[in-house]
């Protein structure tokens, strides 16, 4: 009787944790999704009809096993990369995604340089 | 003369940002369908409005031309392009056009083409929206022109208007 119990709570319980774990993939990927239809919201704050026809997709390509990448890519081919707030690694957004590196190497370089020359003066 | 590194460093740094932020407003923002246009269509399958029938992208293979339009009952856009949607059925023989009724109910879709008149050869029913996805619809009406092969050789967002109905009559002679 007690292994019967146990049995319930563990198939209740991981139940609920996979529930849990798909919706958390579900708003991830929704936030990522621009409504294209909508001014500056995003598929999981829109309540559109696009919105809606949109969350219903990419449910059923979560239920039939695609992972995010896979459903972004669906989703770009058909809407471009527009749909999708963080754009993927291309030619033409390189800078993009350097932008920040080099703003950090320059700003570096600034600063070494500013001390550089306060520590000359200082020895002059 | 002295060359100051920090202010080249400035300058640079500065030029450099201008430049992103130039670029950045020349770009246009806005959604274009030119990702879609050359691309094959997805397999599909829809259930006829009129019967139990499947329609499926087979049908579309035997026709040299067909316009996919996606429309439904309660868009006001639908009925101005409906009469440009008849005269395509009517004067050109190169052009079947694959009615997609969508999130409707289908009385009220067989209602709206028995009223305006029915220019498809063949009208699919897609109640939840779902495949228009495949489609890359985002609103209706839309249509798509594709050739025999199923490639979309053109995406209209919004109603077809006049210069529109020319420019599917050119592409398809």
């Amino acid at each position: 009787m007690k292994i019967i119990f146990l049995f319930i709570i563990y198939v209740l319980l991981s139940t609920h944790l996979y529930t849990s774990e798909n919706q958390a993939v579900l708003l991830e990927i929704y936030k990522n999704l621009r409504c294209l239809v909508c001014q500056g919201q995003s598929i999981a704050d829109s309540n559109s009809d696009f919105a809606a026809t949109i969350k219903l997709v990419v449910q059923d390509q979560i239920n039939i096993g695609k992972n995010k990448d896979e459903i972004y890519s669906f989703l770009i081919s058909k809407y471009g990369e527009w749909i999708v707030y963080q754009p993927t690694f291309s030619k033409s957004n390189l800078l993009l995604w350097i932008l920040p590196y080099f703003i950090f190497i320059a700003g570096g370089l600034i600063i070494l340089v500013i001390v550089r020359k306060s520590k000359d003066n200082k020895t002059n | 003369m002295k060359i100051n590194i920090s202010k080249i460093i400035i300058f640079i740094f500065v030029g450099f940002f201008l430049l992103i932020f130039w670029l950045g407003l020349k770009k246009d923002n806005n959604y274009d369908t030119k990702n879609i246009i050359g691309n094959k269509i997805d397999s599909f399958q829809l259930s006829s409005i009129y019967s139990n029938k499947f329609i499926s992208e087979e049908i579309l293979k035997e026709n040299k031309f067909t316009l996919i339009n996606f429309f439904a009952s309660w868009c006001a856009p639908c009925r101005a392009e409906h009469e440009y949607l008849l005269n395509l059925s009517n004067n050109s023989k190169d052009i079947k056009i694959l009615g997609i009724n969508f999130k409707d109910k289908k009385n009220n879709a067989i209602s709206f083409l028995n009223e305006l008149g029915d220019p498809y050869d063949s009208v699919g029913y897609d109640n939840d929206g779902k495949i228009s996805i495949s489609f890359g619809i985002y609103g209706i009406p839309e249509s798509i022109l594709v050739d025999h092969n199923l490639i979309v050789i053109k995406k209209i967002i919004g109603p077809i208007d006049q210069n529109q109905y020319n420019e599917i009559l050119e592409l398809v002679e």
